[in-house]
């Protein structure tokens, strides 16, 4: 059973605390702006542009896919911040069901991700980039359903950690590597096979994919997508279902 | 209905038609009791194990409507965990617990519309204002939407922090977040508010305001508080106290009842040698003396007289001399040969660990 009010609430505080705090949102936008434009640009002059992407072109997907992957991560691991400080308890002792409190956490992670993706992929102008409005609609759409599944995710992280000192065991050990073993930075078809296979069940993967297919659809060759997008787009989906009833388990076992 | 038709066959004792004095019907291993007391707790041999360790052993207690319980006892006594089996936040091992009729381990949604909780640790979001910290919790509790807004500033009317209601709570004093944490607790009118050492780490002066402001609370707001603390003299508050040591209750009663275990005044005694100043107390005036603490411990009816006594026989040996009438500290002291506030003890601690580690592993928080 799931209690609106109580997911609304909890969406709700997530929200006017990422307002408040400027700092987090200056540093979650300038993270993907460093990698797209320092990184991306400079090794564009190494990197040949292939099927008439070049490298800068090719990382952005990736790079919105980086964006959404930190900001989910980061809003469910607060998770454990509310448990260090206590504020955890209130929303335990409350007669609301576990599932709620996993949905209200998504949801918020969802957004704000969505939302950071979103003025990420405003800058597409600069990088040469043509993108129609049923693109960016489709681009918005798949952000959504990526966070919601990522968010979901670091829920089941979040319930096998009890303090704030795991966060760097969690950004090192599961962030950093889903991220590179997406196929953000480099194609997943031009990995050797045994990296190929990690990227295959990390579900960013999909997610990228899926944005690649939206965002250049046409291009053939070493930059094109490597699945096609109804995959893409089912593994998100049933991912994003996987992880939020995981969750809700994991959250269930805690009392 | 039932309460009703057993009146009819003047099977209630309290016969005055206000309702208020009427037992209710309660589950109780398949048959139904009729409560008489109008306990809103009642507590029936909780167990709670800790993998090797007992930290409840098999307690009873029942507590009255819209009266003030304390419950007393050491660190690592067992209160939290109660208190956590109550909050429904810990199942017992065995054992029941009701709470306004509800089955505690078995219906924790209805125990838990039924209880506000102030937690030993704050709980609350120090990142948002005092307002939107009540607001989250009305709309958590599911409070119809006409009511938030009226009881929210109600609650802050009577924290008396209506003036900082749009501050961040992280700018509040620590008497000031406890008492928004005591008023956010009754947004859902509880019939049951539970308070886990409300006063640690305040300065005396807040100490006592909260005080004077939870003593109001069962007139004002129609609820039942459930209080554990360690500073015996703040219990004197309480209409009823039970006293946990070990995991077991081993006294209850007023503070009055609970003073006359002491037996009247006690006379505290520094000797130059304690223990044979005790022998010879004890033979000269056959009193009930002990020792504790360094210090000789003598319970006596007339203390103002006995000093005399006690100072013209061995009056040479005597450092020191205090009298005082019994405190609630001289009850724990008498029925566990220990201060109440002792934290050194090495075994409660580790006991404590024990438990702590056991729920990381078994229970995830």
């Amino acid at each position: 059973m799931i209690e609106a009010n109580a997911v609304y609430v909890i969406v709700a505080r997530e929200f006017k605390k990422f307002i408040r705090e400027k700092s987090r949102l200056v540093s979650t936008i300038a993270r993907p702006l460093v990698w797209l434009f320092l990184v991306g640009g400079g090794m564009s002059r190494l990197v040949p542009a292939g099927g008439g992407v070049s490298y800068i072109q090719f990382i952005f997907p990736g790079i919105l896919g980086m964006t959404i992957l930190f900001s989910s991560i980061f809003s469910s691991i607060s998770i454990i911040w509310d448990k260090e400080f206590g504020f955890m308890k209130e929303i335990l002792v409350a007669p609301i069901s576990r599932f709620s409190v996993v949905v209200g956490k998504a949801t918020s992670g969802m957004i704000l991700s969505t939302l950071q993706a979103a003025i990420i992929l405003a800058f597409f102008p600069f990088l040469g980039l043509r993108i129609g409005i049923p693109q960016i609609a489709g681009v918005i759409l798949v952000s959504a359903v990526l966070s919601f599944s990522i968010a979901s995710f670091g829920i089941v992280l979040a319930s096998f950690y009890e303090s704030y000192e795991s966060f760097s065991v969690i950004m090192n050990f599961i962030v950093m590597p889903m991220f590179f073993l997406s196929g953000a930075m480099y194609p997943v078809k031009l990995m050797p096979p045994v990296l190929r296979f990690f990227t295959k069940i990390n579900p960013l993967t999909f997610g990228i994919d899926a944005l690649k297919n939206l965002i250049f659809p046409l291009v053939e060759g070493k930059m094109s997508p490597d699945f096609p997008l109804l995959l893409d787009v089912s593994v998100i989906c049933g991912t994003a279902v996987l992880f939020v009833i995981l969750g809700g388990k994991s959250f269930e076992r805690q009392t | 209905m039932l309460p009703r038709y057993l009146r009819r066959l003047g099977l209630c004792p309290y016969g005055d038609n206000t309702g208020s004095e009427w037992g209710r019907l309660e589950p109780l291993e398949g048959k139904y009791l009729l409560n008489f007391h109008m306990q809103i707790i009642r507590v029936e041999n909780l167990v709670k194990k800790f993998g090797a360790i007992t930290a409840v052993d098999g307690i009873s207690f029942g507590v009255e409507d819209k009266s003030i319980f304390g419950f007393l006892g050491p660190n690592g006594a067992g209160k939290t965990t109660t208190i956590n089996i109550l909050c429904t936040l810990t199942s017992p091992t065995s054992g029941r617990a009701y709470l306004n009729g509800h089955d505690c381990s078995r219906e924790p949604s209805d125990v838990r519309k039924s209880i506000g909780i102030v937690f030993q640790d704050s709980s609350l979001d120090k990142d948002l204002t005092a307002r939107e910290n009540l607001m989250f919790h009305a709309y958590l509790y599911g409070v119809a939407r006409s009511e938030r807004k009226p009881r929210v500033d109600d609650a802050l009317h009577f924290a008396e922090l209506s003036e900082r209601g749009d501050n961040l709570v992280k700018t509040f004093s620590g008497g000031m977040k406890r008492r928004l944490e005591v008023a956010r607790g009754l947004i859902h009118r509880p019939k049951v508010l539970f308070l886990d050492e409300p006063t640690l780490g305040l300065d005396p002066q807040s100490r006592a305001n909260l005080w004077q402001y939870i003593t109001e609370l069962p007139r004002k707001h129609d609820v039942t508080i459930f209080m554990t603390t360690h500073y015996m003299e703040e219990a004197e508050v309480c209409d009823k106290i039970a006293v946990i040591d070990k995991g077991n209750i081993i006294a209850s009663g007023t503070p009055q009842e609970l003073k006359g275990i002491v037996g009247g005044d006690v006379i505290y005694l520094k000797t130059e040698n304690n223990e044979k100043a005790l022998e010879e107390i004890r033979a000269l005036f056959s009193a009930d003396a002990s020792l504790k603490d360094g210090e000789i411990f003598i319970s006596t009816p007339r203390g103002d007289y006995f000093i005399p006594k006690i100072i013209s026989r061995i009056g040479e040996k005597v450092l020191s001399v205090r009298m005082q009438r019994p405190t609630l500290n001289d009850v724990f002291l008498k029925l566990t040969g220990k201060e109440i506030r002792e934290e050194t003890a090495a075994p409660g601690d580790a006991i404590k660990e024990t438990v702590r580690s056991y729920r990381r592993r078994h229970d995830r928080g």
